[in-house]
């Protein structure tokens, strides 16, 4: 149903309210029933995202050594060490520790990029698909050109100039990261943008910003959870990528990424302090996309999975 | 097909255009300047100036790219502020290196991405095709430096099969053997990831063409399953699917920076880290324009590609 015949059909809708309430409630419930039922798995997923944000969110108030403290006498034990449940790094800092504080940087750092790429590209794609001309072919071009390069490599390139670090890291990768948002909502926008209940809108004498705001926005709301939900993961890769390449997160901060890069030198003598924050984006960037794959399922019924 | 082709080169001017904009920005946005990487931090305000009006600094910033992109156009990427050498010479000395490991990469995933999901395509929900579900979930969740990292372990480490880092043993070595010796690892890692992703889009456009009318036909008319799974199936998939390798081309040419830092392989991935940290600006913008050229080349390669295998695009 359109807004336009929604408006129409409010006086009547308004005696009826509470019935239909009910049953778009108890349709809501049932969707989300058989959704949970077919997908055990995503909500396994979403329980392990909650616990790993809940554990980021607490990791001050939690019974955890100094991540930062430093022990030469206890470098590289292995896990199940008294004391250390996940064992030390080369420093002997405590690796349970960094790694749950380092999930407070993984995961601020996945979420902000992916926020702020999203904020970027869903402005840019309303206004290139809402209005022609100059401001359409402006964005478009735009976007062109930043695809026209290998994802990692613009990021790089950015962080080049803008100078290692993590805030730097994660501005470059929302830049490159914008333009997928950009496509997905102008795409949106521009079959929105001829059918009636924006027509109506106009005629009854909204202004852009309303048509925008009211009747456009909320339409783009579900493929944009989709595509953040699925981006989150890719962008907590993305920055633990650039740490691991000496470019994001410089020590002595934790972050998986760069915990990764330093403890690459003892491999050899001890492999967990490379295999325990590898595996903690692994899960973590598994469980997102899990949860954004049920998510997918639930919002867009036409890419539903057989 | 001509002017199809005159069209799509045409087309490749705006581009070009934007990514050297974007390279020659790029050493623009950084705090410090090269007049003051290349002096040091002992220099004095004089000697400062004195470079910045020799290097064009002291001009604005169009003329300085057009004056830059002049120099580009005729081969000259300047020279790099740390090994004083011609960038261009650097670069494309590194570049085989990088070259050898994607075009690997883009093979392996390539032929192993089709052929798992024609197979899969052929069974549906078979243990093969929930086994490629699988592995093409882990392959978008694992970070590409933890897997080579991981292979490494595995396969050099501890099973000694394979050399963990290089491109050539230090000693003795240099032949064809030792540089396939040395690129399985970084070429598997590189790849992983790319062909779950062609395996599950090619499953996905074969099991479409599979219920087609015309296939329908190949089979009444007694054709053997293999021939009308290759000729009359695949060859009609190819489009999406070539459109999705040459994507991956681009994610492979990127992916290979961290490939090649986890396995030393000396390539222009390591180059521009390098440089990065050494803030051998010139270096890294060359690095940088060098890979995205190819970037778009592939993907004119791609376009032209299409055309080839369906002649109706060209009419559009």
């Amino acid at each position: 149903m359109s807004d336009g015949a929604a408006a129409g059909v409010r006086a009547t809708a308004v005696a009826a309210a509470p019935r239909v309430e009910a049953a778009v409630r108890a349709s809501a419930r049932d969707v989300l029933h058989r959704a949970a039922r077919r997908n055990r798995l995503a909500l396994f997923a979403l329980a392990v995202l909650v616990a790993a944000v809940v554990a980021a969110m607490l990791a001050p108030y939690l019974p955890l050594s100094d991540p930062d403290a430093v022990d030469t006498a206890n470098r590289l034990k292995p896990p199940l060490t008294p004391g250390h449940a996940l064992g030390t790094d080369e420093f002997g800092r405590d690796l349970t520790a960094r790694l749950v504080w380092g999930a407070r940087v993984s995961l601020a750092a996945g979420l902000g990029t992916a926020g702020l790429a999203m904020v970027i590209g869903v402005v840019l794609g309303i206004l290139g698909g809402f209005y022609t001309g100059a401001i359409e072919t402006l964005v478009m071009r735009l976007t062109d050109i930043l695809m026209a390069f290998p994802y990692i490599l613009l990021a790089i390139a950015i962080v080049a100039g803008l100078g290692p670090g993590l805030r730097n890291a994660m501005i470059a990768i929302a830049i490159v990261g914008f333009p997928l948002y950009t496509r997905l909502v102008r795409g949106v926008v521009l079959s929105l943008r001829e059918r009636e209940f924006v027509e109506a809108a106009r005629a009854l004498g909204s202004t852009d910003p309303i048509i925008l705001g009211r009747h456009i926005l909320p339409h783009l709301l579900s493929p944009v959870i989709v595509a953040f939900s699925l981006d989150v993961g890719a962008k907590i890769l993305a920055t633990a990528g650039l740490s691991f390449l000496g470019l994001g997160t410089q020590p002595p901060t934790a972050d998986w990424g760069s915990m990764l890069a330093t403890g690459r030198q003892f491999v050899i003598l001890s492999p967990h302090v490379v295999l325990l924050p590898g595996l903690a984006i692994f899960v973590i960037v598994l469980a997102l996309n899990l949860v954004g794959d049920a998510l997918r399922d639930l919002l867009d019924p036409r890419t539903r999975t057989s | 097909m001509k002017r199809y082709v005159a069209r799509r080169l045409l087309l490749l001017v705006p581009v070009l255009a934007g990514v050297s904009i974007v390279v020659f920005m790029v050493l623009h946005l950084s705090p410090g300047d090269p007049a003051e990487i290349m002096l040091g931090s002992q220099a004095t305000q004089a000697d400062l100036a004195r470079l910045r009006a020799e290097l064009g600094l002291t001009e604005p910033l169009p003329v300085q790219y057009v004056r830059w992109l002049a120099h580009v156009v005729r081969g000259d990427l300047g020279r790099s502020l740390w090994t004083k050498r011609p960038v261009l010479a650097e670069v494309l000395d590194r570049f085989k290196a990088t070259l050898v490991l994607t075009t690997c990469g883009l093979v392996l995933s390539s032929v192993i991405g089709i052929g798992l999901g024609v197979a899969s395509a052929m069974r549906p929900h078979s243990l093969l095709d929930r086994g490629s579900a699988v592995a093409s979930l882990f392959g978008a969740s694992m970070p590409v430096f933890w897997l080579g990292i991981v292979l490494m372990v595995l396969f050099s480490l501890w099973l000694g099969w394979l050399p963990a880092s290089g491109m050539f043993a230090p000693y003795g070595g240099g032949d064809l053997r030792d540089l396939i010796s040395h690129l399985v690892l970084p070429a598997v890692t590189l790849a992983a990831a790319s062909i779950t992703i062609v395996a599950r889009l090619t499953r996905s456009t074969m099991l479409e063409v599979l219920g087609q009318d015309y296939i329908r036909t190949a089979r009444a008319k007694g054709l053997i399953e293999r021939a009308v799974v290759l000729r009359h199936g695949l060859k009609n998939a190819l489009v999406p699917i070539v459109t999705v390798i040459g994507v991956q081309a681009g994610y492979l040419l990127g992916g290979a920076v961290l490939t090649e830092t986890v396995f030393a392989w000396p390539g222009v991935g390591t180059l521009m880290v390098q440089g990065i940290l050494a803030r051998d600006f010139p270096l890294v913008q060359g690095a940088v324009l060098v890979v995205a050229l190819t970037f778009v080349l592939v993907n004119l390669a791609v376009d032209l590609l299409y055309v080839w295998l369906d002649p109706r695009i060209r009419y559009e």
